[in-house]
């Protein structure tokens, strides 16, 4: 216990890490999927299909061999990434951890907004149409809003799905949250007891988020709610 | 395309290694999922808390964690217990059990959710309908409620199979040889990591595909019964 308690400040800051991680690819994921989802929808087959790949490579993949890829991978081509200054990139194991979660996150995002863009009503749309909306016009305000709020429930699946998977980078070194577990196992020879430590922080995080995405699924659909103050009650037509 | 430099008969044996792990982890995911689902839907309050806890962690720690936690910190949690106990004791996991009983132990979590969603899709006037020609429990589960509970399951099963078997190359961080693992000392032999992971990452990528194909079959199998407009 006094090991547990002696480690927590350190826990904790493995913790930051993983937070940190953990939210700069699912903002980097988030800006990569929303083009990547309008893309994969294209009539054209030349811009549908690349990323069609990249979604079906990325998904059909583990993690673990997209991080090795490049993270290892890179070394094999450290003349041209030198010569084309990417090596200071990609010798850190940051950036590739990075860019690993944010190739991942991208593809599985892109892949549920997707769905979401597709579960518009139609309706909607050609009533946008109708009002003689532009594609532009019809895109900001009518499909994206509503993909977005249709697609919050698997999105925030994705974010805890993205929050487990970082612990992976802790095989490249990385000191998050599984990282310094490791470590101070590897000095102390008590894993059951640290490993339990860092699975009870990581349960309170991904519990966070999803606490936060309720958060956000309510404020979002409003519209849907009866209003608090309604003196007449609506009346449910089973 | 690629040259393994000789070395393509590691990720062979690492590819059978892979789809062994799977399998048996299926198996242990599929049983506690049915194990699962019955506690979820059991009349008994302490069954469906100890059910619903064990969904609750699973979904909230990662496999990482939890195959670490089994392989360096179960047998010392046993030495341990021993010890105070007074016995002295040493004991090693072996690394494929070790694999089989996390990966399959978190993909139970997400068959019980399978399993439960494909029994409450049967419609409840069947169940009755046996219960009222005098079917036992059993009888009723083998020939009514199974039957169908597998039709409802098996787009669900078909999706953890998938994230199963890319789970298993985690496994690769206990050392057993599986595809990841032989693949990595393959790759540190040669020098030549981009080409072995890339090799080895579309070699997860041909499983998926067979897997997915197979679902296909399996669903329309499934549903060779079902009228459809």
């Amino acid at each position: 216990m006094e090991l547990i308690w002696n480690s927590l400040p350190r826990l904790f800051d493995g913790a930051l890490l993983t937070i940190e991680i953990t939210a700069v690819s699912v903002a980097l994921g988030l800006l990569a999927a929303v083009p990547l989802a309008l893309l994969r929808l294209s009539h054209n087959p030349f811009l549908r299909l690349p990323v069609y790949a990249y979604i079906f490579y990325f998904r059909g993949t583990p993690f673990i061999v997209q991080l090795f890829l490049i993270y290892y991978g890179s070394g094999q081509f450290r003349d041209t990434l030198e010569s084309a200054g990417l090596w200071i990139f990609f010798r850190e194991a940051y950036f590739c951890a990075i860019l690993a979660l944010t190739l991942n996150t991208a593809a599985y995002t892109a892949e549920i907004f997707r769905g979401a863009i597709q579960g518009v009503p139609f309706g909607e749309i050609e009533a946008a149409r109708a009002c003689g909306m532009s594609r532009g016009l019809l895109y900001r305000r009518i499909i994206l809003p509503k993909a977005l709020r249709l697609a919050l429930p698997a999105y925030s699946n994705e974010v805890v799905f993205l929050l487990q998977t970082t612990s992976i980078v802790s095989i490249i070194a990385l000191l998050d949250l599984t990282g310094v577990a490791r470590v101070i196992i590897a000095r102390s020879f008590e894993p059951y007891k640290l490993f339990l430590a860092a699975a009870v922080i990581y349960l309170v995080m991904t519990y966070g988020v999803l606490y936060v995405f309720k958060k956000v699924e309510f404020w979002l659909s409003g519209h849907l709610r009866e209003r608090p103050d309604d003196s007449v009650k609506a009346v449910v037509v089973r | 395309m690629f040259d393994l430099k000789g070395y393509g008969w590691m990720l062979w044996d690492g590819v059978q290694l892979t789809i062994a792990v799977a399998i048996c982890a299926m198996v242990v995911a599929l049983l506690l999922g049915l194990i699962g689902a019955w506690g979820k839907l059991s009349t008994s309050r302490a069954t469906r808390l100890a059910a619903e806890t064990y969904t609750t962690v699973i979904r909230g720690v990662p496999e990482l964690i939890l195959i670490l936690l089994v392989y360096y910190g179960v047998p010392t949690l046993i030495q341990d217990v021993a010890e105070t106990m007074g016995f002295d004791i040493f004991i090693d996991f072996n690394s494929f059990i070790a694999g089989v009983l996390t990966i399959g132990f978190v993909y139970g979590a997400f068959a019980t959710e399978v399993f439960r969603g494909a029994y409450q899709a049967v419609p409840r006037g069947q169940i009755e309908a046996a219960y009222a020609i005098g079917m036992s429990r059993i009888l009723m589960a083998r020939r009514i409620l199974l039957p169908q509970m597998w039709r409802f399951a098996l787009p669900g099963l078909g999706n953890v199979w998938m994230v199963l078997i890319k789970a298993t190359a985690l496994i690769s961080i206990i050392q057993l040889p599986e595809l990841m693992r032989n693949t990595d000392i393959a790759a540190r032999a040669v020098r030549q990591p981009f080409t072995f992971f890339f090799a080895a990452s579309l070699i997860y990528l041909a499983i998926t595909v067979v897997s997915m194909l197979a679902q296909q079959r399996g669903e329309a199998w499934a549903n060779r019964g079902v009228r459809r407009s």
